[in-house]
């Protein structure tokens, strides 16, 4: 097959696509300050608020003004987790400081919490089963007031996890806390336009959204707050957004996202099933043709596109970079992608071990990935896997013999 | 993506990434006078070295390695300038030599890529053994650590081998820094690099 190039890394980022590209040139004429009073402002905000509607309804929120326009999803996540250190110091909130998160949670959501640990508040990072979902018994166990910490303040699981792809039960997680008093936080980055969310139906009270994932520009984001769920500015300043995020409105990073979001939802269905069987097909493929590799995430609650895969005896910088001379792009949850000597510390959580850590990879495929695409993977990636392994000192495939 | 655009590492570095010398092959009968084999698993890099040895030199070499585009680039050039260089001298060989040869490698990947040259010297080390001359080259490519009492990175490594794992450790087992205590920084370098190669 002719040299093509191929990108799997839609987890990471995507490419802009073309409606929303058109959308943004003509979007560029609207330069009017979204919060003044004459005509031009009024158009503007007009546009704004369109596009607030569309982010709603994405997520099944009923009132649009739950949504807050921030510049991402580290923005949304910080706005959550600095409410919570405003809000304990309130005397009037009550006992509560307890922080309950997971050990695979974006560094955005860790660093965060670390920050608030490192302010006092106790925090907990709940681990995960083998295929990446939550212990609802640990989290149950932690919920109890009586536990180290006491009543919990906050719970914050991501809904969908970037690297394996593995699904949260939030209607169950929100159950929980919500019997034990907390609020709950989740970062829906990677599910967004990939799964469908229902902030009514799962009762979460903070959900953060990014625009560059669902095909939009980068630089623009969301964060969905139940109306009476306390929140507190990170970025202090004017009144947009209701006070709760300063700055002049961001028109342009606004109206792409309107429509990247109204187009994630209108083509949600269709995307799960093509995206969702492009997927199979690589891991049936690769599986039939290589020995010994090991699926990382859940097998039914999993993201659609998202593959992620160990290969034993080799390692996944030297399978990234080999497999990015042919012109495909992925990701490693190997140390020595990382910039650390630590691997990828979702697989850890996940308790496979460092050896299928620093040998994995993860193909996360998107809306313009094709057949052809997968089928040229297929060709390309069995035999560098075949290569590492023969000069590997962990070579699995000769222990086997 | 465009060949105008720079690779990650040098075009060195790809070349032998893509094209590395003397792998060691399971299907070629090699007899080996010696083996050695580093690193740690944890951190994703194990390196092994396999080496016929005549009159104090290597007359061939072989190895193998489970680590990422710098170590097996690292390797494969090692590999390619010790064949017929003197034990002594191949002994003496630091990770910066390979790196320059290589046209130049990331700080990081330095510390923790390139373990051929500690899986050279454990495989001599082994031969000297084998052969009654155990500890011969020792001391030869040490570095002082500690000036006061004249510890050497060598003393460091031992120390590790041994379970040293931190600077208490590390003092209890060589008496290192004990003195003026203005060497903790450096030596704490190295025992994590150590610790990296032997496992933590």
């Amino acid at each position: 097959m002719d040299k093509r190039f191929v990108y799997l890394d839609y987890n990471a980022t995507t490419p802009l696509r073309s409606e929303v590209k058109a959308r943004l040139i003509e979007g560029l004429e609207v330069y009017a300050n979204a919060s003044s009073m004459h005509e031009a402002g009024r158009r503007a905000r007009d546009r704004v608020e369109r596009a607030r509607a569309s982010v709603a309804a994405l997520i099944g929120a009923r009132d649009p003004l739950s949504i807050y326009f921030t510049s991402g999803g580290s923005e949304s996540n910080n706005t959550v987790f600095q409410t919570m250190y405003e809000n304990a110091r309130d005397p009037g909130r009550g006992p509560r400081r307890k922080i309950i998160t997971s050990a695979i949670e974006h560094p955005c959501v860790l660093n965060s919490a670390a920050h608030l640990r490192d302010s006092g508040f106790p925090v907990v990072y709940l681990g995960v089963d083998s295929e990446g979902r939550l212990d609802l018994e640990a989290l149950k166990a932690e919920l109890d007031p009586e536990s180290p910490g006491g009543p919990t303040l906050l719970v914050s699981v991501m809904a969908a996890n970037n690297e394996i792809g593995s699904l949260q039960d939030m209607k169950e997680i929100v159950r929980l806390s919500k019997a034990a008093g907390a609020l709950v936080h989740t970062d829906a980055v990677q599910a967004a336009g990939k799964v469908p969310i229902d902030v009514e139906d799962w009762g979460v009270d903070y959900l953060t959204l990014s625009c560059h994932k669902l095909y939009g520009p980068k630089g623009i984001g969301a964060l969905y707050v139940r109306k009476g769920a306390p929140i507190q500015p990170l970025i202090r300043g004017g009144h947009q957004e209701l006070g709760v995020r300063a700055g002049t409105y961001n028109n342009l990073g606004i109206i792409g996202f309107g429509l990247a979001a109204e187009l994630a939802l209108a083509e949600l269905g269709e995307y799960q099933a093509r995206v969702g069987a492009l997927r199979e097909r690589l891991r049936a493929g690769i599986m039939a043709r290589l020995p010994l590799v090991h699926v990382n995430g859940h097998p039914v609650h999993n993201l659609p596109n998202t593959l992620n895969l160990s290969f034993p005896g080799a390692e996944g910088e030297a399978i990234l970079l080999s497999l990015d001379l042919e012109g495909i792009e992925v990701s490693t949850g190997s140390a020595c992608a990382s910039g650390s000597l630590e691997p990828s510390h979702v697989l850890m959580a996940t308790g496979v071990g460092p050896e299928l850590a620093h040998g994995s990879i993860r193909f996360s495929l998107g809306r313009d990935t094709s057949e052809a695409d997968i089928d040229y993977v297929l060709e390309k990636l069995p035999p560098i896997i075949t290569r590492l392994r023969r000069m590997s000192t962990l070579n699995p495939v000769a222990a086997c013999v | 993506m465009s060949d105008a655009f720079q690779w990650l590492y040098s075009d060195i570095v790809k070349e032998h990434f893509q094209n590395p010398k003397n792998v060691f092959d399971p299907d070629e009968k090699f007899v080996a006078d010696a083996e050695g084999v580093v690193g740690n698993i944890k951190c994703g890099d194990q390196m092994m070295f396999l080496l016929k040895i005549k009159d104090d030199t290597i007359s061939d070499v072989r190895w193998r390695t489970y680590g990422c585009a710098s170590a097996i680039a690292s390797t494969s050039m090692l590999s390619s300038v010790i064949v017929g260089m003197p034990l002594r001298e191949a002994y003496g060989i630091k990770p910066a030599d390979i790196a320059k040869r290589l046209g130049g490698l990331p700080e990081n990947k330095i510390h923790c890529s390139v373990l051929g040259d500690k899986a050279l010297r454990a495989a001599i080390d082994s031969w000297l053994d084998k052969n009654g001359r155990s500890g011969e080259f020792k001391g030869e490519d040490a570095v002082v650590v500690c000036t006061c009492l004249n510890i050497t990175d060598k003393d460091i490594e031992q120390a590790v081998k041994d379970g040293a794992r931190t600077w208490e450790a590390l003092q209890a087992a060589t008496k290192i820094g004990t003195v003026c205590g203005g060497c903790k920084v450096k030596a704490e370098e190295f025992l994590h690099e150590f610790a990296h190669i032997y496992g933590a």
